[in-house]
């Protein structure tokens, strides 16, 4: 085998590709067959290394050195200054913005500080594509304990042990609910894996299917074990074509190991994996609509009980889990509960991962122990706002959850934390907002996208979503009173009650969450007609301020629609009635006499 | 590659790739190795850097000693080149000068083993900006 002396890691998360990341993995290699370095320097392309904003990711080890937004042009440069001479390229390291100091090491950055990685601890690390390296780090090596040396009951002794609950969003223990799937006798079960990531903006399940996908297949084939299945499905959408490569390439090497089929390890248990596409709709993130959607139906979900773990797949008893909980699976066989316990807080234990989004510096993928405060997550790890503007609020828990101010900065964020005050953990969507967010805007998104994927089985859904859309419309327009804000708050209240599943049970909290928080917003919007963040365009005036106009009549000049007037050298007036705030006089104005309103 | 067929096969593979691995494990944790710099220059190489540097490597890993070794540029010894630096996890950098492979070899047993310096210290006579 060949020895190489160091490692040049390349982020092959969705992101980075889309950034040219295979280019520069091309380049390196060939910049070093040109040096004649390539049996000294191993180049890998691994997964997420969740630090998005400053794509393609490019890792130097043994230095740990830490290149970022690196081009396909910059391979040459860093070849022959770095891995020739030893000198780091100073313009590619990572610049404190705080500081301003250059930080080479990913170690001392902030973003990584206060991050624990057990879900995406391979990301980032390993060649997804390589089953080598996943063995190396301990890979299948939980599965080999549990089926040599634990009875099944054992093992799920030992994640219920742990508080693992599910990641998915519903918070669920997951040792209880193998435990009810392995009570159910049945000639077929089996073991399905939630790969179908809806939130807007949420991206934790597909990194962790791109950038380690043995982990899965590890703790699908462990779940197995405990209940008596044989069979693991992953249901997956289709607009994830990387994951469901690296996934098809993963079961294949599995297969070919030994470590997926007949008589693994020689135990006599057999187990194998096979994948299910999704269309991508919202709703199959439901388990029972998801099943539904495996079984070639409609993705519509139906009433619980009888729950999957008696009635599933075929009617079969059914597990499902999500993702990221079958990737910490792994970690506490190895390490046990007692270990993972001590991570996070008393009722939420081990880690979260979450997508930070929206108006943040560091946008990207985090993993956080539970009871980090939003404080921590949105100024330490994210960096603070964008371009200095003032924080407003956070979104979690995408369009079930809610969102939260300021006076919520410094909740530890676990489930019932977040429930308590009106959001929710959800998959782990954040998405950060600063002040020019109009947040009735916000909650108006959200509904537009619940409509949408609605799956029109229960009357208050569809219909109930669709007046609140409306409602939020008439807001933005203008035109609302305050009699509709109650309108609002009774209808939400009702869609909660009476749907069936939980895409129509948290669908109004968007809406509750933000009158509840920013009442003046909506009071704003209902008797001024105004939006105080100047986003909603009905409710914008243009005007003039005839103290600072010359009478230079360049607005009148460039207004499509002619709605200004003014003699030469006069204060010039707009028509607010003919105006259709395009914005091209404020543009054009060299006095900055025009304002909005 | 041969199915894995029980525990101990799996254990087996895992021993094999762990050299591979061990880099970049090491890696996440730089400040508590012993980290050692190898001048890599023209004039190193020329006077046997290469040679030493793999020494190092192979050295430290069979006497356990948790490391991470590297190549740097030219540190400006040319005189006494080959130049090592060794940084103890904690302790100031040191530089060793005229490191043949009798040399490493002592390097690695009385300082990084022991503590104890050895001849051939090149005093600091310059600071770095990169002070990460």
């Amino acid at each position: 085998m060949e020895k190489y002396k160091m490692h040049i890691l390349i982020c092959g998360g969705t992101g980075c590709r889309a950034s040219a990341s295979e280019a520069i993995q091309n380049n390196l290699q060939d910049a070093l067959k040109a040096k004649g370095l390539e049996e000294e320097v191993q180049v890998v392309m691994t997964g997420c290394f969740g630090f998005c904003e400053k794509g393609p990711i490019v890792k130097i080890l043994p230095d740990n050195t830490f290149y970022i937004e690196v081009k396909p042009e910059d391979a040459e440069e860093i070849i022959e200054e770095h891995i020739i001479k030893g000198r780091k390229v100073m313009r590619l390291l990572y610049t404190d913005p705080e500081k301003k100091e250059v930080v080479s090491d990913s170690k001392h950055m902030g973003f990584y500080k206060k991050q624990i990685r057990i879900a995406l601890r391979n990301c980032g690390f390993i060649n997804p594509e390589n089953i080598n390296e996943y063995i190396a780090t301990d890979g299948y090596a939980a599965l080999g304990k549990c089926l040599t040396e634990m009875t099944p009951q054992a093992v799920i002794d030992e994640i219920k042990e742990s508080g693992l609950r599910g990641r998915g969003g519903g918070g669920f223990p997951t040792g209880l609910k193998w435990e009810f799937a392995s009570k159910n006798e049945a000639d077929q079960k089996y073991v399905v894996c939630n790969a179908d990531e809806g939130d807007p903006g949420a991206f934790m399940d597909r990194s962790i299917l791109e950038g380690d996908p043995h982990s899965v297949l590890e703790a699908m084939a462990i779940c197995g074990y405990t209940m008596g299945a044989d069979k693991g499905l992953i249901y997956i959408r289709a607009e994830y074509p990387l994951a469901i490569e690296r996934l098809k390439v993963a079961i294949k090497q599995a297969r070919e190991y030994g470590l997926l089929g007949k008589d693994i390890m020689g135990s006599g248990f057999n187990f194998d994996v096979e994948m299910r596409y999704g269309a991508g709709a919202f709703v199959c993130g439901e388990e029972t609509a998801l099943i539904h959607s495996m079984e070639g139906l409609r993705g519509e979900p139906t009433v619980k009980p009888p729950f999957p773990a008696e009635s599933g797949y075929n009617g079969k008893p059914t597990n499902v889990n999500n993702v990221e909980t079958f990737a910490n699976v792994p970690v506490i066989i190895n390490k046990g509960a007692k270990w993972f316990k001590k991570i996070g807080t008393e009722k939420s234990t081990g880690t979260k991962v979450f997508a930070l989004a929206g108006k943040i510096n560091n946008v990207g993928l985090i993993e956080v122990p539970m009871g980090t405060t939003l404080r921590e997550v949105i100024y330490e790890i994210g960096g603070g706002i964008k371009d200095g503007k003032k924080f407003k609020a956070v979104q979690t828990g995408g369009p079930s959850g809610g969102c939260l101010t300021e006076k919520h900065l410094d909740t530890p964020i676990d489930f019932d934390n977040l429930l308590a005050v009106g959001s929710m953990m959800g998959s782990g969507g954040m998405i950060v907002m600063d002040e020019d967010d109009c947040m009735v805007s916000v909650a108006k998104f959200y509904l537009d996208f619940t409509v949408e994927e609605s799956c029109g089985k229960c009357t208050p859904c569809r219909v109930g979503n669709k007046r609140l859309y409306e409602l939020l419309d008439k807001i933005t327009e203008g035109k609302g009173t305050k009699e509709d804000l109650d309108l609002l708050r009774n209808l939400s209240t009702v869609i909660k009650d009476t749907s069936l599943c939980g895409l129509g049970q948290t669908s109004p909290n968007p809406v509750l969450s933000t009158i509840e928080n920013f009442y003046d917003e909506y009071i704003a919007h209902v008797e001024e007609h105004k939006c105080p963040s100047g986003q909603c365009k009905a409710l914008m005036q243009y005007v003039i301020d005839p103290e600072l106009c010359v009478g230079c009549t360049l607005c009148a000049r460039n207004c499509p629609v002619d709605c200004i007037a003014g003699d030469r050298k006069e204060a010039h007036i707009i028509d607010t009635a003919k105006c259709i705030k395009c914005g091209a006089c404020m543009e054009k104005c060299k006095f900055n006499a025009i304002s909005i309103q | 590659m041969a199915k894995v067929k029980s525990l101990a096969d799996l254990k087996k593979i895992k021993e094999e790739l762990h050299a591979k691995m061990d880099l970049r494990e090491k890696s996440n944790d730089p400040d508590a190795q012993v980290q050692i710099k190898v001048g890599m220059a023209t004039c190193g190489i020329a006077s046997g850097a290469k040679e030493v540097m793999e020494f190092l490597i192979e050295a430290t890993a069979k006497r356990g000693i948790n490391s991470i070794v590297t190549q740097t540029g030219c540190m400006g010894y040319c005189y006494a080149e080959p130049t090592i630096e060794v940084t103890m996890p904690g302790k100031e950098p040191v530089v060793f000068g005229d490191v043949d492979l009798k040399k490493a070899d002592e390097v690695i047993e009385k300082y990084i083993k022991q503590g104890e310096l050895v001849d051939g210290i090149i005093p600091v006579n310059y600071k770095t900006i990169d002070n990460n």
